[in-house]
C-alpha cells in the first residue's frame, strides 16, 4: 500500500499511509482507537475506497472498489461486526453468496469446510445454526468463510476483543497454522502481549500516520507503547482543585454479563467523589458502556451494589432500579450516553421537545408545558452557543457538536448531583471540545461528582482529578490525574495492573 | 494504470429537508397524475367521457343537501377510525385490527340493546351500550397489545387475524340473533320502540355523530400534541431506548396506546349501530379499518390533515356510488379510483423523502 | 357417521386456493416482503382468467372449445394480471420504499374492487338476471379429473377426482419448499428476508431477489383465484363470493411456519374447518361460523406460541415488513 490516504468530512482518517505486507507473515497493526487502523484495513478489503495512493499486489496495482473484488485477489476481512444469518447453519452462511455452478450440494460444502477445519485446526460443526453460537465460534465461522473463498490475505479486526483468554489462545494456534500454510495474516489490535505473542512484524499507526514498524522480536512493550501513544501533548485544559470532595457514589464488586454471557464488568470498585471528575480510561470496549449505563439503571446487573450517599450521609442503593425510580429517590442524576442520538435525544423532534424528556413528568397537569423546556433551548442555545436555526428545529439536522451541546446542556439543566458522561467530545472540532470541559468542569465546581468516560489520555490526564483504568471488564489501576504519566496509564490500557515500567 | 469505477445510473440519498409547501405541491400533483389515469382508465374500460363520470361522481357526493349529509356521516365514520388507529401508528405499533376492534363494540352495543332494551330506561340504556362498546373495543386491542410487550408477538398479523375472529363471532351471534329466522340477517333491533336508538334530528341522527367525532378530531389532535401521554408515545415510536433512558415504561405506553385505540374504534362501533344502522352485519365496518390505515398513513398522522385525506376518500367512495346508477357502472369502480389515487400517493412520498442523482457521465471515470 | 370420503375431497378443494396463496405469500415473505395485497392479487388473478375464458368461450359460441386454449388463455391472462399486480407492489415497495402495509392494504383494496367492477361489467355485456357470469365449458375442462378415478372406489375419490389445478398447486408448494431449502437461490433468497445487509455485503442483489420473490408470489397467489373460479365454483363468478379467502392464506403462512410442504396438509386442515360443519350432524348454522372462525384461532394461537418460546427457526423472517436502503447500514 502507497502513500494510502483517506478522507472523511473534516477528519483525515489515513494520511499518505504506506504499509508493506509480506506473504506467510503475522503482521500486527497497532494503534489507539481512532488511530486508522480499521479504516486501512477496509480499503484493502474493498470496504472504503482510497481518496488517494494505490494498493500493488506483487508489484502489479490493483483496483478495489468491493469486497468481492478484494476476494478475487485473494483478500478476506473478518470484521468486529460479524455479517452472519442468525437462522442459518455455519455453512449456509459460509457458501452464502458464492455463484458456483451446479446445484447446492451441502454436503460437498460440509466436507470441504470439516476439511479446512481440520487443516487449520478450527473446531466448526457445519450443521450447527448460528444463533446457537458463541461469539468465538461465530468468529470462527467468519475465518473459515473467508478461507472458503481461497483468500491468502486474512485481515482479523481485533478478534480478541470479545474472546477469553482461552479462545484467544486457540485463535492464535489457528492463526499460527495458516501462517505455516503460507497465508498472510493482518491483525489489528492494541493489546501488546498478543502482538508479541503471536506477531513476526508490527507497524503502529497513530492519529492516521504510519509512525513505524518493528521486527516483533527486537521490540518490547514499552517501545511499542511510546510509538503509539506518542509524547504528551500539552493541552491547557483547566482543572481546578477539587473543593471538599465526598464519597457521593460507591460502587462495590460490580458484575455484569452481557447477553451472550461474556463478563462485560468483572468485580469493579471505585467511589466517585462530589467535586472532582473521575476519569474512566481503558481500551473501548472494556465495560465503560456497562458501569455507566448500571450506575443509570439501564444494566441488568448480576451482583455487586451501587450506593449513592446523600448529602445527610445516608447512603441508598441505587441497584436494581430504574431511571423513573432513581430520579423519584430524589437522586439528580444526568447522562451523556455515548449514541446521542440513538438513546439522549429523539432526533426527529426539535430542540424544545428534547428539552421535555427529562421533565415532561413534572407537574399534575396531563398537558405538557412547553414554555419552560422552549426557554430552557433558548438558554442553551444561547449559552453554549449552539448553532441551530431555531429551537424548532429537529436535532437531527444539526451537527454532531451542537447536538453534544444541546443533549449536555439538558443533562446539566436539571442541577444534578451526578453527572455520567460517555465520549463526551467523540466527533466534536476543537472549539467544542473545549466548551464541553469547560462546563464539566463548571459542574465540578458546584459540587457535582463527574464520571467521565474518555478515549484520549491526553484529556483524561489533563481534565481529571483521579482516573480509573479499565482493562478487560477489570480494574486495573485507579492513578492520579496530576501525577499520572501516559505511558503508565497506557500500559494499565493493555495489561491488567500495568506491570513494571521497565519489563 | 487507470482505474475504472463502476457507479450506478441512478444514485438515491436521503433528502435533508423539503419546505412544506413544496411537500404538498408534489401530493397534490401527484393527485391530480391520478385523476388523469383514472379519467384515461375509465375512458378505455368503458368508453364513457371522463369527464361526465367525474362530474356524476361530484354530483353523486354532494348534489344536494342531503348527501351532503351523508356524506358527513360517512366521512364521520372513516375519520374516527383513522383517529382511532392513529396513535398507534405514532408508536409505530401496527394496528391493523381496526375492522374488528369496530365490530367488536357494534357487537356489544347491539348485545345491550337486545337484552336489555325495555328493561332499562333509554338514557341509561344507551349509556350502558356505550360503556359495553367502549369496553369491548378497548379488550380486543389490548389483546395483541399484551402480547406485543410481553414477548414481542407480531402485531401485524396478529391484530389482522383478531378482525377475522371478530368477524366470525359477529356472523355466529347474526345467526342467534337472527329475525325473520332463516333471514341470515338481524333485522332493524328494536324498531317499535326504538330502544337504544339515538334522538334523532329531523329524520337521522347524524348531526350527532358528526358532533361527537369532531369533538374527538380535536381531543385527539391535543391529545398527541400537547398531552404527556401524547408525548410518551411519540418519544416511544421513535427510539425505545431512548424511552428507557428517560424512565418511561414501553410495556406500560403500548398497552395504554392500544386500549385507547380499541376504545375509539368501539365507539365507532356504537355509533354505528346505536345511530345509523340500528342492526349489525358482518360488514357493518365495511373496510373502513383498512381505508383508516391508509388516511392516518397519508395524513403523517397529523389529526387535521386526516379530515382531508378522509374527505377525499369519501368523496371517492360516495361519487362512485353515483356513477353506478347514472352511468351504469359499478359501485366498485370507486375502489378502482381509490386504489389508483392511493398508489400514487403513496408512491410520491418518495420523491418528498429521498433525492435521485442521475450520473451524467457513461457511468465510467477516471480516478 | 362421519363420512371421512367425502369429506376430505372437499376439504381439499375449499383448501387449494389458500394453498396458492400461501405459497406464494411465503415466498414474497421469505424475501422479506410483507405482501397484504394477496387477497386483492387473488382476486384480480381470478378475474383476469375470466375475462380471457369469458372471450374465448363467447367467441367460440355453439361450438366445442379447444380444451388446451381453454386452459392457457385464463391462465396466462391470470398469470399476467397477478405479475402486474406484482410489479406494482415490488415498484413501490422496493423501489420507491414506500411501507409495505400500506401498499399491500391499497392492492387489496384496488383488486377486489378492479374484480368486482369487471365481474359487474361482464354480467352486463351477457345481460343475464343473476349476478353472476357462469364459465360452465371451461370449468368442465378446469375440474376434468382422470378417467379411471371414479372406477377406484374410495381410493379415487380422495385421491384422484380432482382438476388439474389441485396437483399444481401441490406441485407448486412442493417445488417451493425445495428450492427455498435446498437450493443455492433458496438460500440467497431466504438471506434476502433474513438479512439484507449480509446478503448485500455476501455481494447477493438484494433488490433483484426482491422483486421476482414479490412478482413469482404473486403470480403463484393468483392461480388461487383462478382455482376458486375455475375449478371449485364450477365457473360461476358472483361479487365478493371469494370472500376472506386471501387472508386466510396470509394466516396459513404463520400457521405452516413458512414451510410450503408443510402448508399442503394445512390448507386442507382450514379447508376443512371452513366446511365441517356440514359434516356434523346436528350443528347448527350458528355453530358453522364458529367453526369458521377456528382457522383464524389456532393461527393466533401459534403466533403467540412460537413468539413466547422464541425458538429462532420458527419466527418471521428478521426483517420481514422492513425496507432495505444500503446507505442506511
Amino acid at each position: 500500500m502507497r502513500n494510502i490516504t483517506k478522507v472523511f468530512g473534516d477528519t483525515v482518517a489515513n494520511d499518505g499511509v504506506t504499509l508493506d505486507i509480506y506473504r506467510g507473515e503475522i503482521l500486527s497493526l497497532l494503534g489507539e482507537n481512532g488511530s486508522g487502523k480499521t479504516t486501512l484495513m477496509n480499503m484493502l478489503s474493498g470496504i472504503y475506497f482510497p481518496d488517494g495512493g494505490e494498493i500493488l499486489i506483487n508489484n502489479e496495482p490493483v483496483m478495489i472498489s468491493s469486497p468481492r473484488e478484494a476476494f478475487d485477489h485473494g483478500i478476506g476481512m473478518i470484521h468486529q461486526h460479524f455479517k452472519l444469518v442468525d437462522v442459518f447453519t455455519a455453512a449456509e452462511n459460509i457458501v452464502l453468496g458464492l455463484e458456483e455452478k451446479g446445484k447446492l450440494d451441502m454436503e460437498q460444502a460440509e466436507n470441504k469446510i470439516r476439511e479446512i477445519c481440520n487443516t487449520y485446526g478450527f473446531d466448526v460443526d457445519p450443521k450447527q445454526k448460528i444463533y446457537n453460537m458463541s461469539v468465538s465460534q461465530k468468529q470462527t465461522v467468519e475465518i473459515v468463510k473467508v478461507l472458503y473463498r481461497g483468500a491468502d490475505i486474512l485481515i482479523l479486526d481485533e478478534p480478541t476483543a470479545v474472546l477469553t483468554p482461552q479462545e484467544t489462545d486457540k485463535l492464535f494456534a489457528v492463526l499460527r497454522n495458516m501462517k505455516k500454510d503460507g497465508k498472510t495474516v493482518v491483525i489489528i489490535t492494541h493489546k501488546l502481549h498478543e502482538v508479541l505473542a503471536i506477531s513476526d512484524r508490527v507497524a503502529v499507526l497513530r492519529k492516521g500516520q504510519f509512525v513505524g514498524e518493528m521486527i516483533t522480536a527486537q521490540t518490547n512493550e514499552q517501545e511499542m507503547t511510546n510509538m503509539m501513544v506518542g509524547r504528551a501533548v500539552e493541552l491547557n485544559i483547566d482543572r481546578p482543585e477539587p473543593v471538599d470532595p465526598k464519597p457521593r457514589v460507591k460502587v462495590e464488586h460490580l458484575t455484569v454479563k452481557g447477553p451472550d454471557g461474556v463478563m462485560k464488568l468483572d468485580d469493579v470498585s471505585f467511589t466517585a467523589n462530589t467535586g472532582e471528575i473521575l476519569g474512566i480510561a481503558g481500551i473501548s470496549g472494556c465495560g465503560q458502556k456497562e458501569l455507566l449505563e448500571s450506575i443509570a439503571g439501564l444494566q441488568r446487573v448480576e451482583k455487586g451494589s451501587i450506593q449513592y450517599i446523600h448529602e445527610s450521609g445516608e447512603s441508598e442503593e441505587l441497584l436494581g432500579k430504574d431511571p423513573l425510580r432513581i430520579a423519584e429517590m430524589g437522586v439528580s442524576l444526568s447522562f451523556v450516553p455515548e449514541d446521542r442520538l440513538g438513546m439522549g435525544l429523539v432526533g426527529s423532534m426539535d430542540l424544545t421537545d428534547n428539552m421535555m424528556l427529562r421533565s415532561f413528568r413534572r407537574g399534575k397537569s396531563l398537558f405538557t408545558d412547553r414554555k419552560t423546556p422552549r426557554a430552557l433551548a433558548e438558554r442553551v442555545v444561547d449559552e453554549l452557543e449552539v448553532n441551530t436555526p431555531s429551537v424548532s428545529t429537529q436535532v437531527r439536522k444539526l451537527s454532531g457538536g451542537n447536538v453534544q451541546k444541546v443533549l449536555v446542556g439538558r443533562e446539566i439543566a436539571s442541577a444534578p448531583t451526578v453527572l455520567l458522561s460517555a465520549y463526551a467530545v467523540r466527533g466534536l472540532d476543537i472549539n467544542s471540545s473545549y466548551t464541553i470541559y469547560d462546563l464539566l468542569n463548571q459542574q465540578k465546581e458546584k459540587g457535582v461528582a463527574v464520571i467521565y468516560v474518555g478515549e484520549d489520555l491526553d484529556v483524561l490526564l489533563e481534565l481529571c482529578d483521579r482516573i480509573l483504568v479499565l482493562c478487560g471488564g477489570k480494574v486495573s489501576g485507579l492513578v492520579e490525574g496530576r501525577k499520572a504519566d501516559k505511558r503508565q496509564v497506557g500500559m494499565m490500557m493493555t495489561k491488567l495492573g500495568g506491570g513494571s515500567a521497565d519489563e | 494504470m487507470s482505474k475504472q469505477i463502476k457507479e450506478p445510473f441512478l444514485h438515491i440519498t436521503k433528502r435533508k429537508e423539503m419546505p412544506a409547501r413544496r411537500a404538498w405541491a408534489i401530493r397534490i400533483s401527484a393527485i391530480v397524475a391520478a385523476l388523469i389515469v383514472c379519467a384515461i382508465v375509465t375512458t378505455l374500460t368503458t368508453g364513457l367521457d371522463p369527464i361526465a363520470v367525474y362530474s356524476a361522481m361530484i354530483d353523486g357526493a354532494v348534489g344536494s343537501s342531503r348527501k351532503v349529509l351523508v356524506l358527513f356521516k360517512e366521512l364521520a365514520f372513516l375519520l374516527c377510525i383513522s383517529l382511532a388507529l392513529t396513535p398507534a401508528f405514532k408508536m409505530k405499533f401496527w394496528n391493523l385490527g381496526g375492522e374488528g376492534q369496530v365490530l367488536i363494540g357494534a357487537w356489544a352495543t347491539s348485545v345491550v340493546m337486545i337484552y336489555l332494551g325495555g328493561v332499562l330506561p333509554n338514557g341509561l340504556l344507551i349509556l350502558v351500550m356505550l360503556i359495553a362498546a367502549i369496553g369491548a373495543g378497548a379488550v380486543w386491542a389490548m389483546i395483541p397489545a399484551f402480547f406485543k410487550a410481553k414477548w414481542g408477538t407480531n402485531e401485524t398479523l396478529f391484530t389482522l387475524m383478531m378482525n377475522y375472529v371478530a368477524i366470525q363471532l359477529v356472523a355466529y351471534f347474526i345467526i342467534l340473533w337472527e329475525n325473520p329466522k332463516g333471514s341470515g340477517h338481524v333485522g332493524i333491533i328494536n324498531q317499535s320502540g326504538r330502544e337504544g336508538w339515538l334522538p334523532y334530528i329531523g329524520t337521522n341522527s347524524y348531526l350527532f355523530i358528526i358532533i361527537f367525532v369532531a369533538i374527538i378530531t380535536i381531543g385527539m389532535h391535543v391529545y398527541l400534541k400537547y398531552s404527556k401521554h401524547g408525548y410518551e408515545i411519540s418519544v416511544v415510536g421513535e427510539s425505545q431506548r431512548t424511552a428507557n433512558y428517560v424512565g418511561i415504561k414501553v410495556d406500560r405506553v403500548i398497552i395504554r396506546t392500544l386500549l385507547l385505540s380499541g376504545a375509539i374504534c368501539g365507539f365507532t362501533g356504537w355509533m354505528m349501530v346505536s345511530g345509523t344502522d340500528h342492526t349489525i352485519t358482518t360488514s357493518l365496518a365495511g373496510g373502513r379499518g383498512f381505508l383508516g390505515i391508509m388516511v392516518s398513513w397519508l395524513a403523517q398522522f397529523n389529526s387535521i390533515a386526516m379530515v382531508f385525506a378522509a374527505l377525499l376518500l369519501v368523496f371517492l367512495e360516495q361519487g362512485a356510488g353515483e356513477i353506478s346508477t347514472s352511468c351504469g357502472l359499478n359501485q366498485s369502480f370507486g375502489d378502482i379510483l381509490t386504489g389508483i389515487i392511493l398508489f400514487f400517493i403513496i408512491g410520491c412520498e418518495f420523491f418528498i423523502n429521498y433525492i435521485v442523482h442521475v450520473r451524467k457521465s457513461s457511468g465510467k471515470e477516471e480516478a | 357417521m362421519f363420512d371421512l370420503v367425502s369429506f376430505i375431497p372437499r376439504a381439499i378443494i375449499q383448501g387449494m386456493p389458500l394453498l396458492f396463496g400461501c405459497t406464494g405469500e411465503t415466498i414474497s415473505e421469505k424475501a422479506g416482503s410483507l405482501n397484504l395485497g394477496i387477497p386483492g392479487v387473488m382476486y384480480v388473478g381470478a378475474m383476469c382468467g375470466v375475462i380471457g375464458a369469458f372471450f374465448y368461450e363467447h367467441s367460440h359460441q355453439g361450438t366445442d372449445l379447444n380444451p388446451f386454449l381453454a386452459i392457457m388463455i385464463p391462465f396466462l391472462s391470470c398469470l399476467i394480471g397477478s405479475l402486474l399486480m406484482g410489479l406494482l407492489f415490488a415498484v413501490l415497495t422496493v423501489t420507491l420504499r414506500a411501507n409495505q402495509n400500506v401498499v399491500g392494504l391499497a392492492m387489496t383494496t384496488f383488486g377486489v374492487g378492479f374484480g368486482n367492477f369487471f365481474g359487474g361489467s361482464l354480467m352486463k355485456l351477457t345481460g343475464s338476471s343473476v349476478p353472476s357470469i357462469a364459465l360452465s365449458k371451461t370449468s368442465i375442462i378446469f375440474s376434468k379429473s382422470l378417467p379411471f378415478a371414479n372406477d377406484m372406489g374410495w381410493f379415487g375419490k380422495i385421491f384422484l377426482s380432482y382438476g388439474f389445478m389441485t396437483y399444481l398447486a401441490i406441485v407448486i408448494a412442493i417445488i417451493t419448499a425445495y428450492i427455498l431449502k435446498r437450493t443455492r437461490v433458496g438460500l440467497h433468497l431466504r438471506a434476502v428476508g433474513e438479512n439484507p445487509a449480509t446478503a448485500d455485503a455476501a455481494g447477493i442483489d438484494v433488490n433483484k431477489y426482491k422483486y421476482f420473490a414479490i412478482c413469482i408470489g404473486c403470480m403463484i397467489a393468483g392461480l388461487g383465484g383462478l382455482f376458486y373460479v375455475m375449478d371449485y365454483a364450477s365457473g360461476v363468478w358472483s361479487n365478493d363470493a371469494f370472500g376472506d379467502r386471501g387472508w386466510l392464506a396470509i394466516a396459513l403462512v404463520i400457521f405452516t411456519l413458512w414451510k410450503p410442504n408443510i402448508a399442503i396438509f394445512g390448507s386442507i386442515l382450514f379447508g376443512g374447518l371452513y366446511i365441517l360443519h356440514l359434516f356434523i350432524p346436528g350443528a347448527g348454522m350458528a355453530v358453522k361460523e364458529l367453526y369458521k372462525m377456528l382457522p383464524y384461532v389456532v393461527t393466533i394461537l401459534v403466533l403467540i406460541i412460537t413468539s413466547m418460546r422464541r425458538k429462532r427457526e420458527h419466527q418471521p423472517p428478521e426483517s420481514l415488513g422492513l425496507p432495505y436502503f444500503r446507505e442506511d447500514r
